[in-house]
């Protein structure tokens, strides 16, 4: 096992836009390979957290050995690696790219190339990568494989005459799949007999083996119980485990060049964890490491506090955990007036963020308050002197700032002409420029360069609904810019309510400022005494609301035998009180601070 | 002197079970009269054993539906009650009955029985009401009820349900006007809660019931309120209204978080004993609590002492439902706790700007607006 030859092994990833069945083809090819018995095999069986089954999508890159008894007489070994399609977690897809020689491109035949088919298939070709077109779901009445053929030449302008027609969902053709990678993939190249090089892909943290390391190795051999060095600062671990995925963890002797597998070696530490560091023996130590990944930048940040104020060290050793899962995320002290102490998080992108929040309440039983989503803008102060800035709770005053800048990008988005129209007044609206604008076909594709801060809420959602769900949409960080920014703040009764405050463009703060003044006023519940909800910038308020007080709420009989069921009612109304956050004698809900936030039509 | 006493004895049966209805009560083909009513005067000796002679503020048979026992059983307990305790002058006896025709019959021989006040169960005056809501009388049944217990008992009291599925203001006003012209001098108006686990509470959820938004609830309470005070009925507690003087005293016990034993499956009761307020619960399902009396004398099952804490959260949650509110004395000496030092002073101040509550002298009293409120309230006051 541990020695198959290099030409016997390919390794691959499969890319696709969200939904194209990346998952689902992934399951047809460990079953065809006898991965999984019938009874172990589930639908989308990597995807195995429990929010990827709930939502449907990949969230977490994932691996599986195979072994496939080719036509050609001999069996390969093919390392599959399925990655999440959606744009929040590219940086989960350059990952898998540099641990692989080849992708299969996966393009639902009833639906074309859409934006994040672009931007993976460019990743993939930035990773000279050797890549496969395969047309899916072509079961279905809508199916154009021809069409979409021609798209893929002309859009993304890669030849897909050879492009294989399959359904993933049905099994059609997975053999027509399998016999591309083993004819069309190289294999990867290495020497067995240097010093080993590892390059570190990915690691999580498993409950009851602590860290796992995903490893490729590029040259050399990973040994059990060898010492073992990160080249970035030098530290040592004794590998405890070597093995694959198939997919259940199998163990091994070793791993040679070419492979893709885990070790398990006892590390603790995020830091000695570094996602794309080269991993050596420590005795025998390679002279160059590897080149790694790009760091991967958060574009969002919000701050997470606990409900409940003693859950603080919880939620600390918890996003040390989760960050050893996800090293796209990165979370820093902070306090706040209203909330106590808590973490300013950064992240990917909104989904990004909704992620980690709903693991952190579901894996580590954590009840948090996500504070409004800000972008990092750059302010220079009168004093000569410039800042990040992550959190608008600590804009300095107006006096102090000689100008902001803030974030850009650039929005590549695919639409059905039928739906361009409003496509472009959404982007419009959010103060975007026009770039380009090219047809293939009925499908338009339009680059947009926009602020990040008019994307980050609810561009995705609102771009969804314009068009129907037929639009697609990818971007990229596109530099800083200058801008009439202001801070809005939101005052509960009177008490600025630190974690709703936000900023917006001059031109929209008044607008911003009612609308989300509505939506505290239909989020908040009424409650015991009324509530007055402002917006205002610095001391002058540009909206309010009223929310009564609520006007019944009382049990209508009561008598000697309720008297013990009543108190504790109300000792559990008490002790939920506890674990809410007040503000001004308010409770305001956990899911008004991100609702709040969004933006209506 | 040892602490007054009101008794409470529950009768679990009745002829059906009402859809809206979560009290104990249950149905059987043939109900064990003998057997539960021997089983509740073996409870009640064994109770007076350990309490020693006290005085007897009241009696309340209540239900399931107390009109379908014996009066011959109702008889036996009252006497038994009147001689293990000492009965104050012109005790207050009563008796929950449903207006059916066949519990009518017995009325006279419960007010033979020593039985001084009825309490029916009317719930509504309008046939097709009754018959949604389960009920086994009709209007007619319940009015002639009314007009027999009116010439045997000198009090008389009844029960209706409103804020029913699709009534509106006009047709409640109209209904409680002319339950006002029968002349009682107490009713109980209550507004009909979805309890868990009923029937309603399924319809409910498959949205086959709808009760009226919050702000016509309390329309529809404030309204009600103000046709009984029309009347003379005063409303003394969230749901009650009496003719001055004519209180029900038995339940001014519970709200005034006085001493009580309860009798018969799943009876509650609050009892000082060696100087401590003890909550006491009954076994619930009627022929296992019947069978542990039968063996041990007694179908008690939990005898808690409770913590300052505990009693000044009861006392403030049962008290504040009172028009009268809260004497700060009482208070303390009920339950170890200064009032001031049980509620919140910010939402107390708070409270009394909003027109929630107000101090009248040493009493702290939640106003009409507050009784309306009065869950979220103490949620927030109570500390
Ligand atoms: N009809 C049909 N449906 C398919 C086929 N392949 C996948 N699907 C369906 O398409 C949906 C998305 O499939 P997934 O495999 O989860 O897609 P994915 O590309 O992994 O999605 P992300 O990981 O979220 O980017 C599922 O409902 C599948 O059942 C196919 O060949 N035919
Ligand atoms: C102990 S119960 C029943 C007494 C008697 N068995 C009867 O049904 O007439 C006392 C009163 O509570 C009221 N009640 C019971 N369930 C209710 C509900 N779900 N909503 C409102 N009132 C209710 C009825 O008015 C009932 O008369
Ligand atoms: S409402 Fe009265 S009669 Fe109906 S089930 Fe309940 S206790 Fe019995
Ligand atoms: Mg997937």
């Amino acid at each position: 096992m541990t020695d198959t030859p290099l030409s016997l092994i390919r390794n691959f990833s499969i890319i696709a836009h969200i939904d194209h069945g990346k998952s689902t083809l992934a399951d047809r090819l460990i079953q065809t390979c006898g991965g999984l018995t019938e009874r172990e095999m589930t639908n989308q069986v990597l995807d195995n957290m429990d929010i990827e089954r709930e939502r449907g999508i990949t969230i977490k890159a994932q691996t599986v050995r195979l072994s496939y008894p080719a036509k050609d007489g001999k069996t390969y070994v093919l390392n599959l690696m399925d990655t999440p399609g959606h744009v929040d977690f590219a940086y989960e897809v350059s990952r898998s790219l540099a641990a692989c020689e080849g992708s299969l491109l996966v393009v639902d035949a009833s639906q074309g190339v859409e934006a994040q088919t672009l931007a993976n298939v460019y990743q993939a070709i930035d990773a000279h990568h050797e890549i496969v077109p395969v047309l899916n779901k072509i079961d279905l009445p809508a199916a154009e494989p021809e069409q979409v053929r021609q798209q893929i030449e002309e859009v993304v302008g890669i030849p897909a005459d050879d492009a294989i027609e399959i359904s993933a969902k049905t099994g059609l053709n997975i053999i027509g799949v399998l016999e591309a990678l083993v004819t069309r993939l190289p294999p990867p190249v290495g020497d067995a007999d240097a010093p080993l090089q590892a390059l570190l892909v990915d690691s999580w943290y498993d409950a009851y083996l602590g860290v796992i390391i995903l490893v490729r190795v590029k040259n050399g051999r990973l040994k059990r119980h060898s010492k073992i060095r990160m080249m970035s600062n030098g530290a040592t671990h004794t590998v405890e485990q070597v093995g694959v995925f198939s997919p259940a963890m199998r163990p091994l002797d070793d791993l040679g060049p070419g492979e893709i597998g885990y070790i398990n070696a006892a590390i603790k530490t995020v830091a000695d964890c570094n996602i794309g560091d080269t991993i050596t023996d420590d005795r025998r130590p390679a002279s160059q490491a590897l080149p790694g990944f790009k760091a991967s930048i958060p574009v969002v940040w919000c701050g997470l506090f606990p409900i409940d104020a003693d859950d603080f060290e919880k939620l600390r050793e918890s996003l040390g955990k989760l960050r050893l899962n996800d090293a796209s995320f990165h979370f820093e002290a902070e306090t706040s007036a209203a909330l106590g102490f808590g973490y300013r998080c950064g992240f990917l992108g909104l989904l990004h963020l909704e992620i980690i929040q709903e693991r952190l309440t579901r894996e580590f039983n954590l009840d948090l308050i996500a504070t409004a989503p800000s972008v990092v803008y750059r302010i220079h102060r009168t004093n000569g002197t410039e800042e990040e800035l992550h959190n608008p709770a600590d804009m300095p005053d107006g006096s102090l700032i000689e100008s902001i800048e803030e974030p850009w990008i650039r929005a590549t988005i695919m639409v059905p002409d039928e739906y361009l129209g409003p496509v472009l007044t959404l982007c419009n609206d959010r103060r975007g420029r026009q770039v380009d604008l090219t047809y293939v076909g009925t499908r338009a594709m339009a680059v947009y360069r926009l602020p990040l801060n008019e994307v980050v809420f609810d561009f995705y959602d609102r771009l969804k609904s314009v068009s129907r769900g037929y639009a697609s949409f990818d971007y990229a960080m596109d530099g800083y810019e200058e801008s009439d920014l202001v801070r809005i703040s939101i005052l509960v009764n009177l008490e600025p309510v630190d974690a709703l405050s936000f900023i917006a463009h001059r031109s929209a703060a008044e607008t911003r400022g009612r609308s989300i003044c509505g939506k505290l006023k239909d989020l908040i519940p009424r409650q015991l005494f009324k509530i007055a909800i402002q917006a205002a910038i610095g001391g002058r308020v540009i909206a309010r609301e009223t929310i009564g007080a609520l006007s019944k709420d009382v049990t209508a009989k009561c008598y000697g035998g309720d008297i013990s069921r009543k108190r504790k009612l109300l000792d559990k109304q008490k002790e939920g009180k506890k674990r809410m956050r007040q503000f001004g004698k308010v409770e305001i809900p956990q899911t008004a601070f991100l609702a709040a936030l969004k933006m209506d039509a | 002197m040892p602490e007054p006493l009101a008794l409470y004895i529950h009768w679990p049966f009745c002829l059906a079970k009402c859809p809206y209805c979560d009290f104990n009560s249950h149905v059987r083909d043939v109900v064990p009269e003998a057997r539960f009513a021997h089983a509740l005067s073996r409870e009640l000796a064994h109770e007076a054993a350990r309490l020693g002679r006290r005085p007897l503020t009241s009696i309340f048979f209540g239900g399931g539906t107390p009109s379908l026992m014996a009066p011959d059983s109702v008889a036996a307990l009252i006497e038994q009650a009147t001689t293990l305790f000492d009965p104050v002058p012109d005790m207050e006896i009563t008796l929950e009955a449903n207006p059916t025709s066949v519990e009518t019959g017995r009325l006279r021989g419960f007010r033979e029985a020593g039985v001084n006040r009825v309490s029916l169960g009317i719930q509504a005056l309008d046939g097709e009401a009754l018959h949604r809501l389960g009920r086994e009388h009709t209007a007619g049944e319940a009015i002639a009820a009314l007009e027999l217990a009116r010439t045997l008992f000198p009090r008389i009291s009844f029960d209706l349900i409103y804020a029913r599925p699709g009534q509106a203001m006009a047709e409640w006003r109209a209904e409680l006007d002319a339950a006002l012209a029968l002349v009682a001098d107490h009713l109980s108006l209550y507004q009909l809660t979805i309890e868990p686990g009923t029937r309603y509470e399924a319809l409910h959820r498959q949205g086959l019931i709808a009760l009226p938004d919050e702000d016509d609830a309390a329309a529809l309470y404030c309204e009600t309120a103000t046709v009984a005070a029309r009347h003379g009925l005063l409303g003394y507690e969230i749901s009650n209204y009496a003719r001055p003087g004519a209180e029900s005293r038995h339940n001014l016990a519970y709200w005034r978080y006085q001493d009580y034993a309860g009798i018969g499956p799943g009876a509650h009761g609050r009892l000082t004993l060696d100087g401590r307020l003890h909550a006491t619960r009954r076994h619930r399902a009627p022929e296992p609590w019947a069978e542990r009396v039968e063996r041990m004398g007694s179908g008690q099952t939990s005898e808690t002492p409770l913590e300052p804490g505990e009693r000044a959260r009861e006392m403030l949650l049962m008290g504040l439902r009172l028009a009268e509110g809260i004497p700060a004395a009482r208070f303390a000496a009920r339950t170890g706790i200064a009032l001031a030092d049980a509620i919140d002073g910010d939402v107390l101040g708070d409270a009394i700007e909003a027109g929630y509550v107000a101090w009248h002298g040493d009493c702290l009293a939640a106003t009409s607006e507050g009784r309306l409120r009065l869950d979220a309230l103490l949620a927030a006051l109570v500390l």
